[in-house]
């Protein structure tokens, strides 16, 4: 069974952009091994003649027509924001970490 | 020869000319003031479920039936996931595993034969914000103090299509390039222009020795917008690659920005170290399975593409004047001329030379009457220019011009001719002489004393036949 070491977690973290206190690693390690865990109960059964799914609904082809619907206004849109310039977001400069 | 030989494969992105986004329904409209095209789905905000744009579904597949691609019979849309201020979910929903479109074909007619290149696969995804970087000393996201973001952009539909590796020359690339556009544009999918940011590509290059089998690394350059600098950074990748083998180096694969200052490449600062993007399916998302009814639909809808339109014409008027008429789109308005009885080579010759100096839409042009006034035996030169100024324009009457002919028979011009003779002795004189310059002031007193209505030419040829004659 796969096992979620120390530099996996510290890999996602990084992708995530977030910070772990040392505590975190450890926790957060021994949850994501019990998630892979339990998901991976499913092996157990022979699933050699179910196709692949790639969603849980049976259901296909929802879509809608191509109308456009109102917007927010833009102080709605900004309320969230953690900061402003006009009326773009202001937040911290993107690219590699 | 050169022993090297270039090897290119392209990503083209095209934004899909839909009236709203493509997860919500938020309108899209290009210059709008910035983030007041937005909603709580292409803001991410919690809880909001992104619900497909049914019409960029039908544009997809009208394009993968346009490249002859397989359409799929179950696509799925797939998490990307990136962390980026561009990206307010963390992720951008595009597709990976199950495309819309599968594999296909591209043939590009040349006049050396056709060169088939054939498509991996087109899919669709989502676009990302506009932002800008502030601060700092290049405006680009290295070094930046800031960045400032405008959504409207965000979840824009972009259909991406990725060739296979079939190009060999940069021009070969731009010859594809071009006839991928026409092809969309003519779909009515998309603008795909590139000076506006609605089309632009990734461009892989690579080099190998001529008979060598296989690929060697390839350079990705990355966000190419125009046509010129794609040709430029291919050949910039192809010689800085091939001087570097010739040093012995070995080289990587690796992703490069073309700098068109220098003509130079720098290698690209990644958004994601690893490119580790954890592709997964939408779990929002139920599959695509294109019912049979609909591709049967959209596949009536497709025009009749430009490559097959070239070879089409090529027997009565030759493959350049095809080629030409057909990428400036003015090829149908050459076939409907033919249609009506104009010579094939004088209704390209029209079209190309002397319709295309107006500038006008050759949509617009009454077709039926510019062939009635080409067919007009000896219409004189000013007749025709007028008629081809007024061509595409309202009021445009054919009858307007077809009675301007140029007298051409000599029986009628010979009584001006012998007056204009009579009444220049001196000149004739000179022109007996030897002095032949002469001649054209003869030609244009004829043309005077007949308002204009003889045919130049042979007036000349009947004044030279007479100033010999008579010596
Ligand atoms: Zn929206």
């Amino acid at each position: 069974m796969a096992n979620i070491d120390r530099d996996q977690v510290l890999h996602v973290a990084r992708l995530a952009r977030l910070e772990l206190r040392e505590e975190e690693v450890e926790r957060l390690g021994a949850q994501l091994n019990d998630i892979l865990a339990a998901v991976s109960k499913v092996s157990e059964l022979d699933l050699s003649d179910v196709p692949p799914t790639s969603h849980p609904l049976d259901v296909v082809n929802v879509w809608a027509e191509d109308e456009p619907r109102p917007c927010l206004p833009v102080e709605e849109a900004l309320a969230n924001a953690p900061e402003r310039e006009g009326n773009y977001f202001k937040v911290p400069p993107g690219g590699p970490a | 020869m050169s022993e090297w030989e270039i090897v290119v494969g392209l990503e083209v992105h095209a934004h899909l000319k839909t009236r709203t986004k493509m997860f919500c329904r938020c309108e899209l409209e290009y210059g709008a003031a910035e983030n007041t095209r937005t909603c709580p789905v292409c803001l991410a905000h919690p809880g909001a479920l992104p619900v497909v744009n049914g019409r960029a579904i039908e544009y997809t597949i009208k394009l993968g039936l346009a490249l002859e691609c397989e359409i799929a019979s179950n696509a799925v849309f797939a998490r990307k996931n990136y962390f980026y201020p561009d990206l307010p979910k963390g992720y951008q929903i595009s597709q990976y595993e199950a495309p819309l479109c599968g594999p296909g074909r591209l043939v590009v007619p040349t006049a050396d034969g056709d060169e088939v290149v054939r498509i991996v696969r087109a899919h669709l995804e989502e676009d990302a914000a506009k932002t800008l970087h502030a601060g700092g000393a290049t405006g680009r996201s290295v070094g930046a103090e800031y960045s400032l973001v405008d959504f409207n952009r965000g979840g824009t539909p972009l259909l991406e299509i990725v060739s296979e590796p079939d190009l060999r020359s940069s021009e070969a690339a731009l010859r594809f390039l071009r006839l991928l556009r026409q092809t969309i544009v003519e779909l009515g999918i998309s603008d795909a222009e590139m000076e506006k940011g609605t089309m632009r590509a990734d461009v892989n290059v690579s080099v190998r020795k001529r008979g060598e089998e296989g690929y060697r690394p390839r350079w990705e350059l990355k966000n190419m917008n125009s046509f010129t600098f794609i040709g430029r950074g291919i050949e910039a990748a192809a010689r800085e690659q091939i001087a570097a083998y010739e040093r012995g180096e070995t080289l990587q694969q690796s992703t490069y920005d073309y700098e068109p200052d220098t003509d130079r490449l720098t290698v690209h600062r990644s958004k994601e170290e690893a490119d580790d993007y954890r592709y997964f399916p939408e779990p929002d998302l139920v599959p695509i399975e294109p019912p049979a009814e609909l591709v049967e639909r959209l596949r009536a809808e497709v025009p009749d593409p430009p490559g097959a339109r070239i070879r089409r014409l090529e027997p009565a008027v030759g493959f350049d004047v095809a080629y030409a008429l057909v990428t400036t789109e003015r090829d149908l308005l050459y076939a409907g001329l033919v249609a009506d009885g104009v010579e094939p080579r004088l209704a390209a010759n029209w079209v190309m030379n002397d319709f295309a100096a107006t500038g006008d839409d050759p949509g617009a042009v009454d077709v039926a009457g510019m062939a009635a006034v080409l067919k007009t035996p000896g219409l004189t030169r000013d007749a025709l220019a007028e008629a081809t100024a007024a061509s595409a324009q309202p009021g445009f009457s054919a009858a307007d011009y077809t009675s301007r002919t140029a007298v051409s028979d000599a029986s009628e011009l010979g009584p001006a001719i012998d007056a204009v003779l009579a009444a220049n002795p001196q000149q004739v004189e000179t022109y007996r002489g030897g002095k032949e310059g002469v001649l054209g002031f003869l030609v244009g007193q004829v043309m005077k004393e007949t308002q204009g209505k003889a045919d130049a030419k042979v007036v000349n040829q009947l004044l030279r036949e007479k100033l010999t004659q008579d010596a």
